[in-house]
């Protein structure tokens, strides 16, 4: 559980371009991170890559925060 | 060669403008991946790229189906690298006048004129997002712009191509992904030579410089879109027509 939320805050982290210590699990990619359209999109492709899954389009819209990524690859993880 | 390293892919690339477009890039040191709709096409394609010495070969893509798209765009990328270059030149025509066009003629064009270049595109904008580089270049047409009695069907897809384009260069523009049009006019290819004698000169009549233009005067056009020089340049057309029609 760690180890996932550690891997996405580091994957945000690097395709948002801001700072590990600056993420919390509450925080907004588009609201607080100052994420794009265009960002989160990436950051889903991401996060599939990372934990090699294939997120579907209806539910990668709702992933709009840290702990809505971390969510949904806990509960559709192998 | 200010291509060295990249990937390039051209659709419909057996004959004519594609043609000459695959030996172009890879004259500018691109590795080329040109797609043909069948078997025996791809096999007589990667014959003559390897005849001219081009890095790269041919593939079975047709540019409609979804799944050929996905699976030859892996294919690329296992094999080469991911497609930095992307030209969409493969199309077709099914003219007729309008108040006689059938729904079939209509579909047909618009499908693989129009929807086709986006799915491609599409495809390979995983690469190149992730690259923070790219180069769309989707060979349109004059009458696109100018309009052509007999070819509504045709003309809706390569305006309509334009103005995707324009819209996926200000999306892609953040990631240094360009997007822009090669709209030739008339060209001397398999296309155009059904014409007459009688059709043709009254054509080149029309064309300030005298002549039908070449299948590399468009290749040139399109290298250097896909060139370092052309970073700056996004969401416009270069017509390569002779002058024939001004925008």
């Amino acid at each position: 559980m760690e180890n996932i939320e550690q891997r996405v805050k580091k994957i945000v982290a690097e395709q948002l371009g801001v700072n590990e210590a600056d993420i919390k699990n509450e925080s907004s990619f588009v609201d607080d991170l100052g994420a794009d359209s265009l960002d989160t999109v990436e950051l889903v492709m991401a996060l599939e890559e990372e934990f090699e899954c294939e997120i579907p389009d209806d539910q990668a819209e709702k992933i709009t925060s840290v702990q809505q990524a971390i969510d949904y690859v806990v509960n559709n993880k192998k | 060669m200010p291509l060295k390293g990249q990937v390039a892919l051209v659709t419909g690339a057996t004959r004519g403008i594609g043609f000459a477009i695959a030996l172009e890039l890879a004259r500018q040191g691109a590795t080329v991946v040109g797609t043909a709709i069948n078997d025996a096409d791809a096999e007589r394609l990667s014959g003559q790229l390897g005849d001219a010495g081009v890095v790269g070969r041919a593939i079975v893509m047709d540019v409609r189906d979804q799944e050929q798209v996905d699976a030859a765009i892996d294919l690329v990328e296992k094999e080469y690298g991911a497609v930095g270059i992307l030209v969409n030149n493969a199309g077709i025509t099914r003219d007729n006048l309008a108040m006689r066009m059938k729904d079939e003629e209509w579909d047909a064009v618009i499908e693989t004129n129009l929807k086709s270049v986006f799915r491609v595109s599409r495809a390979v904008m995983r690469g190149m997002m992730k690259a923070r580089t790219g180069r769309i270049i989707n060979v349109t047409s004059v009458v696109g712009h100018a309009g052509n009695p007999g070819q509504a069907n045709y003309c809706a897809s390569k305006a309509g191509v334009t103005g995707m384009s324009r819209s996926l260069a200000r999306e892609l523009a953040s990631r240094n992904i360009t997007v822009n049009c090669v709209a030739p006019g008339f060209i001397d290819t398999d296309m155009t030579k059904v014409l007459d004698e009688k059709q043709r000169s009254s054509l080149v009549a029309n064309v300030p410089l005298g002549r039908l233009g070449q299948p590399e005067d468009v290749a040139a056009a399109v290298a250097f879109l896909a060139s370092p020089g052309a970073g700056y340049v996004t969401g416009t057309t270069i017509h390569v027509n002779g002058g024939m029609y001004l925008d």
